[in-house]
């Protein structure tokens, strides 16, 4: 089945976020569709896929121009869909889930359910990937309940398969897995349309790529393009690939926690004792698959949450802070870029300048007495914007307005910009544009070369690669091994995967 | 390769310590500190044709002995939690009917207790409970919250009374309260599928409206005509053969008016549709994940709103069970928080109709117990009385597995791309 976008544009009220795109899909291969978050992949497939309606162009399917009026309509012509968030429904099991749509029925509308297992067996089978039909997806680690929606979309006989950034919350190894599938696919007739921003996924699988930055087309290219090409392509200038840090200068332990346990909301060991120290001038990576306790540990680290049982132990430049308030924590000389910057990071209706004073709202540089002092505020804010390079038309800008990256120059102006001895920065730069990424390590490197103590929770290996001196991987709440920054990526995928040596 | 977590859950020893709290009261004042006197628990009713024997005892011996019960379940309970295992249902449900049973023992001292009776009153004032609590479930399930249930009773209740009044006929009755009642509900659906309104306040809304307008019609019109407009009397009492006669399921279940048969037939068919049929599975799908849903071509809003106004009809019925299955003419306010008291219900029952239901007859059973401790002992404060049963749900809940997880979508508007 050939696959035709011709001249899509989709505008939401002012912002136009496809323009004139064509795309052209050829049967049974992998079309990758290569761009920075934001480019307007996600808009294109959701185009595709019947979930907007494009102003402008049509689609075609071998040649027959379609009307998608929903999604209804598109998995009728042989499209399926895996979302980046998964749509799948936590308390349903894998059976009720594929079959969801077009359930196998008995009389009267009763679900055959041993229909619908069969038919995930039957496919769970074909392509080795051993799904029990019976599991609920809540139960169900992320890469299996993404099979579980190949198994979805194959279960409806797509011929097209649009797969929106699959790597994303996969460790090394599942990527790797996936990648096969994708292969094996594409054998049996399937075209695939994987969509992504990571080039190295791009060069191990793609037939085609077409790279799409601010909503257009800007080229199409070959697998065996140079990486800076594509790179340079996708941002549309030439990008550092790699961060240029100087060898850590060490400095006087920074950070001491011991026997750390915590709970999750869930009340289960989110982190099981747990143990480091982190030096001034170094960076302390926590890599691993989301989920896997980092979360929990910063949260605890800046006194959200309460340790469990009275081993553990947390020492900031040789004083306890374990079981400090937040506000204690924060005073001690903690900065903390959480990883949700839209509901923990920002008050997304403040402007930037309120933001920039949310945690020094007290006998700081920002107040006078009970009062704010405005004219400070004002001066400090201007001058940490253009420090920190946030593109804004003032100051006095609502944070919502602004795009993500410059949303967490916001938040990184704020944390560095105080008198902090040890920086927390968790997925610092998750859905950030790749010049916003750039700028946001180099202040994290400089950040660590002026002798503080930086702990980067990151799920991106390439960020934990480029700007780590140590890297501590974290399995199932237990930290599994800390390792140099040159291990190899097999290596970590090993350990992020709990498979110690 | 796989991430999934362990299951670590700790067990509390909240479920031991409320049982072996509630056992030593029931063993101090019901049972040392009870009342002298034989009590008789009356299986047949003195019409029954079939007559089984009373069971007697000493209502305080029975109060000891339903005490030291009580302490038997609150360590199997602790035991377990020692174990780091969870108290299973049955127990809790078990401590519950002992609980139950030395209250009417000691409530009944040197009188009897009917328990068909009681039994039977408790499913007839647990109807329209039951009824709402489905008009509940139908619609949260869909991921819609409603507040109207209560209006959704009183509309049924007017208008069942009134039209059965004027037509004479009882079946135009119940269909003119079902129908007006899914009507209301459409409003909820469509303010909140395609308006996006707040769904609390529109129900809020609805229910005020209701309760005006009946009140108003009621003063203005049924009083000054009462003797034909609301004067429907009640349905007969259908027997259904052989089946009544059985001891005491017989006269609770199988002797009853047409709105108690509905109600238990109502009741299982939601259920089998909601977990079953693909209509259910598509439904909860709506409440749970809209987007989801959508993606693989359910229509979000259309469920929703057919969900929501059948529900509606349902609820209807349920006030239809007041007045022309109950009361025989309709009151000011007369569902008088049966709707909320539903609210709760579908909370409890963990948006289950069966469980739902059996909490219902836990509220119908607490509106019997007070009229009927005032007849046995008057003198007893009757309010204390009703407070039992719902420490005994407490404690039922508080054992129950699990935590109560309502659907995911509840109240959230589902706006497309």
């Amino acid at each position: 089945m050939k696959l035709e976008l011709r001249g899509i544009t989709k505008r939401f009220g002012a912002v136009t976020a496809n323009e004139d795109i064509d795309l052209v899909i050829e049967p049974g291969e992998i079309h990758a569709l290569l761009g920075e978050n934001g480019a307007g992949k996600s808009t294109l497939m959701n185009v595709l896929y019947g979930l907007y309606t494009a102003d402008e162009g049509h689609i075609e399917i071998d040649g027959v121009r379609q009307n998608f009026s929903g999604p209804g309509d598109a998995m009728a012509a042989g499209i399926g869909m895996v979302h980046q968030h998964f749509m799948l429904i936590p308390v349903f099991t894998v059976a009720e889930n594929v079959a969801l749509g077009h359930e196998p029925t008995k009389a009267f509308g009763v679900i055959d359910l041993a229909q619908a297992k069969k038919q995930v067996l039957e496919i769970s089978e074909r392509f080795g990937f051993n799904i029990d039909p019976d599991a609920l997806i809540e139960d169900l680690p992320v890469g299996a309940q993404q099979r579980v929606e190949i198994i979805k979309a194959l279960s409806r006989d797509a011929k097209i398969l649009v797969l929106d950034e699959p790597t994303a919350v996969l460790t090394p190894q599942e990527t790797d897995e996936l990648m096969e599938i994708m292969r094996q696919l594409a054998k049996s007739g399937t075209s695939i349309v994987f969509i992504t921003h990571k080039l190295r996924e791009v060069k191990a699988v793609a037939d085609r790529i077409t790279v799409i930055r601010l909503g257009k087309v800007v080229g199409s290219a070959k697998p065996d393009a140079e990486t800076s090409e594509l790179a340079s392509l996708m941002v549309g200038r030439e990008v550092m690939l790699t961060v240029n840090k100087k060898p850590a200068v060490l400095g006087d332990v920074v950070l001491e926690a011991e026997h750390i346990t915590v709970l999750d909301d869930r009340s289960q060991k989110a982190v099981n004792d747990v143990s480091f120290e982190v030096r001034g001038g170094e960076i302390l990576a926590l890599a691993g698959v989301q989920g896997n306790g980092q979360t929990e540990l910063a949260e605890f680290l800046l006194g959200l949450r309460k340790p469990l049982g009275s081993k553990a132990k947390v020492n900031l430049n040789g004083k306890e802070i374990t079981n400090k308030s937040v506000r204690e924590v924060l005073e001690s000389g903690v900065g903390f870029i959480p990883e949700d910057r839209q509901s923990d990071g920002l008050v997304s209706e403040f402007t930037i300048a309120e933001n920039l004073m949310l945690n020094s709202s007290y006998k700081s540089r920002f107040t006078k007495g009970l009062n704010i002092n405005f004219a400070a505020r004002k001066r400090i804010a201007k001058e940490l914007v253009e420090q920190f390079d946030v593109r804004t038309p003032s100051a006095e800008t609502v944070a919502n307005k602004l795009s993500g990256g410059n949303q967490q120059k916001v938040v990184v102006a704020r944390e560095l910009s105080r008198e902090v001895s040890l920086l927390i920065a968790s997925q610092p730069t998750r859905g950030v544009d790749v010049g916003s990424i750039e700028f946001i390590h180099e202040q994290i490197i400089a950040a660590r070369d002026a002798g503080k103590a930086v702990i980067l929770i990151s799920s991106e290996l390439d960020e934990v690669l480029a700007l780590a001196d140590r890297i501590a991987v974290m399995y199932r709440g237990k930290i599994v091994g800390i390792v140099e920054p040159n291990t190899s990526r097999e290596d970590l995928g090993k350990l992020m995967a709990g498979v110690t040596a | 390769m796989s991430t999934s977590k362990e299951i670590e859950v700790k067990v509390g020893l909240k479920s031991p310590i409320v049982m072996g709290s509630i056992g030593l009261l029931t063993l101090v004042f019901l049972g040392l500190l009870g009342r002298d006197g034989m009590v008789a628990f009356e299986i047949s009713r003195r019409t029954d044709s079939l007559q089984l024997p009373t069971l007697d005892i000493d209502s305080s011996l029975l109060g000891v002995l339903s005490g030291l019960a009580m302490f038997a379940l609150a360590a199997f309970s602790l035991s377990r939690a020692i174990k780091n295992l969870k108290t299973p249902i049955w127990v809790s449900i078990v401590f519950g009917a002992v609980g139950v049973t030395a209250l009417l023992g000691w409530l009944a001292a040197e009188k009897s207790v009917p328990i068909a009776f009681i039994a039977g009153t408790a499913l007839v004032l647990a109807v329209p409970i039951i009824l709402g609590a489905m008009a509940g479930i139908m619609s949260e399930r869909v991921g819609i919250t409603n507040i109207a249930i209560e209006g959704q009773l009183l509309t049924g209740a007017f208008m069942a009374a009134v039209v059965s009044s004027i037509t004479d006929n009882f079946l135009f009755g119940v269909i003119a309260a079902m129908v007006t009642s899914a009507f209301l509900s459409m409003i909820l659906a469509i303010f909140s599928i395609k308006f996006l309104a707040q769904q609390i306040i529109v129900g809020v809304v609805l229910n005020v409206l209701v309760i005006g307008v009946t009140n108003f019609l009621y003063q203005q019109w049924l009083t000054e005509d009462a003797q034909n407009v609301n004067f429907p009397g009640t349905m007969d009492i259908i027997k259904i053969p052989v089946l009544s006669d059985i001891p005491l399921l017989g006269p609770v279940f199988f002797e009853n008016r047409i709105t108690v048969f509905l109600a238990i037939l109502i009741v299982p068919t939601i259920w089998f549709i909601l977990f079953k049929t693909r209509l259910g599975l598509r439904a909860r799908a709506v409440g749970e994940h809209p987007l989801a849903a959508d993606t693989v071509g359910i229509n979000v809003g259309r469920t929703r709103f057919w969900w929501v106004t059948i529900g509606g009809s349902i609820a209807g019925l349920g006030g239809a069970a007041l007045t022309i299955g109950n009361a025989g003419a309709f009151g000011r306010e007369m569902s008088g928080g049966f709707g909320f008291i539903a609210l709760a219900v579908v909370i409890l029952g963990r948006w289950n109709p069966i469980y739902a239901s059996l909490a219902a007859l836990l509220f119908g059973f607490s509106i019997i117990l007070r009229v009927w401790a005032n007849q046995v002992s008057p003198g007893i404060p009757t309010d204390f009385i009703t407070m039992v049963p719902y420490v005994v749900t407490i404690i039922a809940v508080v054992g129950f597995v699990g935590k109560s997880r309502p659907p995911k979508a509840l109240a959230v508007p589902y706006v497309k791309g």
